[in-house]
């Protein structure tokens, strides 16, 4: 980090955002000098999302300044910030995946920024080796993966040569070797004196690789720190405020009878751009939680989907419940015999964004609440009250509306719901994506108590760390294919990443041809 | 300067008062367009609005119109909060009353205490066929049911012209396209002596009752809504969504169906080529107009009852053509679709100087 440079990159001043409702943003201060990496971390809904898109210009503050290398300046739009060298990598890859990457990244830039680079994919060739990216300007956006997809976004920014590069959650994406990756290309940039704005949290990765930590709490600023003299432990407490210890581990147990089974279950994709299942096998005990690691889209969905009924195609020999074939029921009867699912999306498949969580309570909670098909409203009332007490759901009360609640909080309602069915067999697709830190350790115990209780949990999630925490046993998808299964105590972070590469798939390959 | 804005939550007050406010704003584009033809504008909203409810004979006659726009507005209310897009009212309608007359001739001459139980019953199964067979063809071969539904409307109107000049056709009615008139045994009673409201009415105030019990009370109602609001989530619930297409389409068939019966073996008596004015269509109105509510549904049927009435009088009195109730219709429609658009979104006022 270059700090003789006295004039910082960006300040901000007083920043204030005034939503319907909600101050997202009130009085913050920021300054980035060059070459700085600064990590904003926060609580889902402390405001970090609502700071970020108004140093894009995509939202623009009721209040407060921008100073931008010394000069006061006025950001309404994002090309006005692309102008400044801004550039952002949202979350959501905004991508055209019947498009090359070099012509993704012409529709971004203006005419005269054309004229200057003149020929783009040299260019593009020319910046994928200074940094590292390994990005090819002629290969289509659809075949390839997140994470290099995620290097076309920045690559997008490199090209029109940025000073300030901004990443919503960047890593949440990508195994641990595509995020060694990444923050090999960020520290490059850093040298060059570009500097970083990351939006995190996961906090091991901000002590690894950031200069400076801004912390949020209800659109304020609650601390800064210098990432490196902190333990993640440390930080999260900034964060939360008072919140008992992170990284308390927890104990591991063996399953102990078998309750669901896959076997031979190959299934071709419905979607042009989805993942085929290919010869899936694996067996659920109880009172165990078998982790399933993997990047986005290598079959997790399609896996949910089969597994949950919600893909309505006949598997019969291929699910096993007890000793019951499931193959061929629909989704309700599947319910019916003890499995229950949490789903990633929350608003709007878990949960009916605008019916109260009374009824999103009987959406799959409804054995003893419906005599001779007549509902018990009354009944669900009071055991939606109970729910919401149980798990601390923060709302008005039973009759609020879905998607009033913040995403933790539905996602803390929506496990309750599921968990009070005791069912036989959970399955739990990012259980804490996207939620903070005090609601994924309320959702971690409610899990790790559920197992307790002798139910079989199969837990698909993008968060190593979370799968590390939690699973019994691991697994890790790629492509389509099951990795071999392992304790987690007999594993490490390293094996769960190279599988979570593939390397696994050619032995399973000769082992199904033998 | 004035602003479009989201409402973090959609306005309760406004889900109430979006038709209450297309029906003021229908009301004052009607007095500018009367004034345009050159009629008295208060004249004509008396004629319309006030004039039917004035004397006993004019409401009786709105409540005979009430009946089959409310029966085919409960049924068109579950279907749309299933995503059905149903508009094949009116060919169901159609059916029915084919149907139905076909039975009630068959009775012409039996004093079976049975004959309109079983006539009307033959109403509403061909209404549930007349209804079956699009959705068959939704369910199993992915049909577009508006289409569908609307072919189907078609289709019943013209069978039912071809039965009145073929099979069905009065021998003794020099050639009229009419049916024989029916026997007094297959007629529906009226309600009140020297009133033409029959029992077609009840029929339809029941309905209206029946559709809220089921949406609000059952589990198979809940799944509905569930269905209407968040199809991911009622597939994630594990509802099956051909149960429930079946169920609110039959539903809605035959109560559509037992709406062309109650016409024809109540007020008409016979079976002739214009029993509906549009029912089935005006009642997709109602239905919305009704915030897809069957008890919201009566309220509403009965306005565009009113309407219906004040057309024929405004006809009569004023010589306003009839097309104007169509048009009438159709602005209601569209002022409520407009005020729908303020529950989930306000205007603000801003001071631009302060910027």
């Amino acid at each position: 980090m270059k700090t003789h440079n006295l004039v910082s990159r960006l300040e901000l001043a007083n920043i204030t955002k005034q939503y319907p409702g909600c101050l997202a943003n009130d009085r913050i201060s920021i300054t980035l000098m060059p070459g700085e990496i600064h990590a904003l971390l926060g609580e889902n809904g402390a405001g970090k999302s609502t700071l970020v898109k108004t140093i894009y210009g995509v939202v623009s503050p009721d209040k407060g300044d921008i100073i931008w290398n010394g000069r006061e300046v006025n950001i309404k739009s994002p090309s006005i910030a692309r102008d400044l060298g801004i550039g952002m990598v949202f979350q959501h890859f905004s991508l055209f995946e019947t498009l090359t990457v070099s012509q993704n990244i012409e529709l971004c830039l203006s005419k005269s920024q054309l004229n200057n680079i003149g020929d783009l994919a040299q260019r593009i060739i020319q910046l994928s080796e200074e940094y590292g990216l390994n990005v090819d300007p002629s290969r289509y956006v659809h075949s390839l993966s997140i994470g290099e997809r995620q290097r076309v976004e920045i690559m997008r920014c490199l090209v029109q040569s940025v000073k300030l590069l901004i990443l919503d959650e960047p890593t949440s994406v990508l195994t641990p070797q595509e995020v060694a990756g990444l923050f090999n290309v960020l520290r490059t940039l850093s040298k060059e004196g570009c500097s970083i704005l990351f939006i995190s949290h996961k906090l091991h990765e901000v002590t690894e690789v950031c200069h400076k930590a801004t912390i949020l709490r209800g659109g304020k600023v609650v601390d800064t720190c210098v990432p490196s003299e902190e333990t993640p432990a440390t930080i999260a407490k900034m964060m939360v405020g008072d919140l008992a210890d992170q990284d308390a581990g927890y104990s591991k147990k063996e399953g102990t009878v078998e309750v669901f089974n896959v076997s031979d279950l190959s299934l071709p994709s419905k979607q042009p751009f989805g993942t085929a299942l290919k010869n899936i096998n694996f067996d659920l005990k109880a009172g165990e939680i078998l982790g399933i690691a993997g990047v986005a889209g290598n079959g997790q969905d399609e896996l949910m989907a089969i597994i949950s009924g919600e893909d309505e195609r006949n598997v019969k020999n291929a699910l096993t419940l007890g000793k019951l074939k499931i193959g061929h029921l629909h989704a309700g009867e599947r319910r019916q015999l003890g499995m229950a699912y949490v789903p990633e999306e929350r608003l709007g498949r878990g949960a009916v964004p605008d019916m109260s969580l009374t009824e999103n309570t009987l959406l799959t909670h409804s054995t003893g609440f419906v005599k001779n098909g007549l509902v018990q409203w009354q009944s669900i009332k009071e055991y939606t009250t109970e729910l919401i007490g149980k798990y601390k759901v923060k709302c008005h009360g039973e009759f609020s509306e879905a998607q009033s609640l913040s995403g933790g909080n539905l996602q803390k309602f929506i496990m309750g719901r599921e968990i009070g069915q005791h069912p036989k067999v959970l399955i739990c697709a990012h259980p804490t994506w996207g939620v903070d830190v005090g609601a994924a350790l309320a959702i971690h115990q409610a899990l790790l108590e559920l197992r307790d209780e002798g139910a079989a949990i199969l837990l698909i999630s993008e968060d190593i760390d979370e799968l590390f925490l939690l699973a019994d046993r691991m697994a890790a998808v790629c492509d389509g294919y099951l990795s071999p299964l392992v304790k987690t105590e007999e594993t490490n972070i390293d094996q769960i990443g190279q599988w979570m590469a593939g390397t696994f798939i050619n032995t399973a390959v000769q082992e199904a041809q033998a | 300067m004035i602003r479009i804005q989201a409402r973090t939550e959609p306005s309760s007050l406004m889900k109430v008062a979006s038709p209450l406010l297309a029906i003021v704003l229908t009301l004052i584009f009607g007095a500018i367009l009367f004034s345009a033809i050159g009629k008295s504008p208060v004249q004509a909203l008396h004629v319309l609005l006030i004039a039917p409810l004035a004397d006993s004979y004019n409401i009786g006659e709105m409540f005979v119109k009430m009946g089959p726009l409310l029966l085919c507005a409960v049924g068109l209310s579950l279907c749309y909060r299933a995503n059905m897009w149903n508009i094949g009212a009116e060919g169901q309608l159609l059916a029915g009353a084919l149907g139905g007359s076909a039975m009630a001739l068959y009775f012409i001459d039996s004093e079976s205490v049975f004959a309109l139980p079983i006539t009307l019953l033959a109403g509403i199964i061909s209404g549930m066929a007349w209804a079956a067979v699009p959705t068959f063809l939704k369910l199993r071969y992915n049909s577009n049911l508006i289409l569908t539904t609307i072919m189907f409307n078609y289709i019943a109107l013209y069978l039912l012209i071809w039965s009145v000049h073929g099979p069905l056709r009065d021998p003794d009615g020099y050639g009229f396209p009419e049916s024989a008139l029916f026997s007094d045994i297959t007629l529906l009673p009226t309600l009140f002596e020297g009133s033409r409201i029959h029992l077609g009415i009840l029929f339809a105030i029941i309905s209206g009752i029946i559709g809220w019990f089921i949406l609000s009370k059952t589990h198979l109602g809940f799944q509905i809504r569930v269905f209407g609001a968040d199809e991911p989530a009622a597939r994630y619930a594990g509802f099956s969504s051909k149960k429930l297409s079946w169920f609110v389409m039959l539903f809605a068939g035959a109560l559509a169906g037992l709406a062309g019966v109650s016409e024809t073996t109540g007020p008409i008596g016979q079976l002739t080529p214009n029993i509906s004015p549009g029912y089935g269509y005006s009642a997709i109105i109602v239905a919305y107009l009704g915030r897809l509510h069957p008890i919201g549904a009566i309220i509403a049927a009965m306005f565009m009852a009113v309407l219906y009435m004040g057309g024929d009088l405004a006809q009569i009195e004023m010589g306003i053509p009839v097309a104007v109730i169509s048009m009438f219709q159709g602005v209601l429609l569209f002022f409520l679709l407009a005020c729908d658009f303020f529950i989930n979104n306000r205007l603000t006022f801003t001071n631009q100087a302060t910027n």
